[in-house]
């Protein structure tokens, strides 16, 4: 089965610093990084204009429908997707087969810069979530946070706001 | 599987309606929309056709506030119960933390409910996931139409061996639709802790 991701402080900041580096490097407006599973991760770029959670949502659904497409046509994956608008455009590739990366960008940029920064930053992001993955997978992770106590309140809450 | 961020600390969890075709599984998350407190749900996405079936799903994130430090967050899908999407039913059980199975109650509607019950596990066999290791909960809806198969037969049939929870349900009139949301949602967080 596979385990749900767990990101710890460390490995947040430098996947942060990672986003941050290709947005100035680009001059690109929004970069997002969502997991397959249509979750957001984090931001960063000028993330006040749009839903995020419904971009996240929607984009896991977009990569998903596209990779059954490359099955269909025998390829194992598209590993980037490009949608191009008259102002904003898309560029969104896979990282470590399970993150999504996504770059929204204007005229202020070339589809070529972007393709090729984004690059350099999936290389390094794969390491850090890698390395995350392989914490999960030995059992590294202290769960110790989420325990009975959380579940009593995460109850009463539900109650309350959803109708006790 | 949930996404638990100790960072930014953030815990997501995704709750899958499952089901029939015309079973109420949109009408469900529609309602759950229209009576939930602005501030604590997000936009409503429905990829649906012309005709108002769900096409690839309906989504609506709820969030449940700060607990413990934690902002905890659902994220409630639908599928397309339709037959022949199956492929998108495939694909939105990916990551399923906890799913509510909508049964329709209608006499001429027993097969489909068997039929996608064998679907739903079939898909979870996909993603290396079974019955056993997903919370569920059972909700038998529309019982406010005048041919339905009784209560004791839906459990017979679904639910023999009494594993999961279930509610009976009008889903327009919001009957029992927040009773199994709850529910579920609790499980699911219980699954985490
Ligand atoms: N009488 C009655 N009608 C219901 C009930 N629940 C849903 N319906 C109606 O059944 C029809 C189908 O409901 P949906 O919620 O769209 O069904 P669905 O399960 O999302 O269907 P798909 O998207 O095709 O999988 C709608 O016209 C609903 O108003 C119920 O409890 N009683
Ligand atoms: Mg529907």
């Amino acid at each position: 089965m596979q385990e749900g991701i767990n990101i710890f402080e460390q490995d947040f900041w430098s996947i942060n610093d990672a986003i941050n580096r290709l947005l100035q490097g680009t001059h690109a407006k929004i970069v997002l990084l969502i997991d397959r599973e249509g979750q957001m991760i984090t931001s960063t770029g000028d993330t006040s204009r749009i839903d995020t959670s419904s971009f996240a949502t929607l984009s896991a659904a977009d990569f998903a429908a596209t990779s059954q497409l490359a099955s269909l046509i025998g390829e194992r994956e598209f590993s980037t997707l490009f949608h191009q608008g008259e102002k904003e455009n898309l560029y969104v590739s896979l990282v470590a087969n399970r993150i999504i990366l996504a770059v929204i960008f204007d005229n202020r940029t070339t589809l070529g810069l972007v393709r090729v920064k984004t690059r350099t930053t999936v290389a390094e992001l794969e390491k850090t979530f890698r390395m995350l993955f392989s914490k999960v997978q030995q059992g590294a992770v202290a769960r110790k946070e989420i325990d009975a106590d959380f579940g009593r309140i995460a109850e009463k809450e539900i109650d309350r706001l959803f109708g006790g | 599987m949930a996404l638990i961020n100790y960072a930014s600390r953030e815990i997501n969890s995704k709750i899958v309606f499952y089901g029939p075709g015309l079973g109420g599984k949109t009408t469900n998350i529609k309602y759950v929309y229209a009576k939930l407190n602005p501030s604590i749900k997000g936009r409503l996405i429905s990829l649906a056709t012309e005709l108002d079936r769900t096409l690839f799903f309906d989504f609506l994130p709820v969030d449940l506030g700060t607990i413990k430090g934690f902002n905890t967050r659902f994220h409630l899908y639908t599928v397309p119960g339709q037959v022949f999407y199956n492929a998108s039913r495939k694909l939105i059980l990916k990551g399923v933390d906890g799913i509510v199975f909508v049964a329709d109650s209608q006499i001429e509607r027993f097969d489909e409910n068997l039929e996608s019950f064998d679907n739903l596990q079939e898909n979870l066999k996909a993603h290396n996931l079974s019955l056993g290791k997903v919370p569920m909960v059972l909700q038998y809806n529309k019982r406010d139409l005048p041919n339905i198969t009784s209560v004791e037969e839906l459990q017979n049939i679904l639910n023999p061996r009494n594993e999961y929870r279930y509610f009976e349900a009008v889903a327009p009139q919001g009957i029992g639709v927040f009773e199994t949301l709850k529910e579920i949602c609790k499980q699911v967080l219980k699954a985490l802790a």
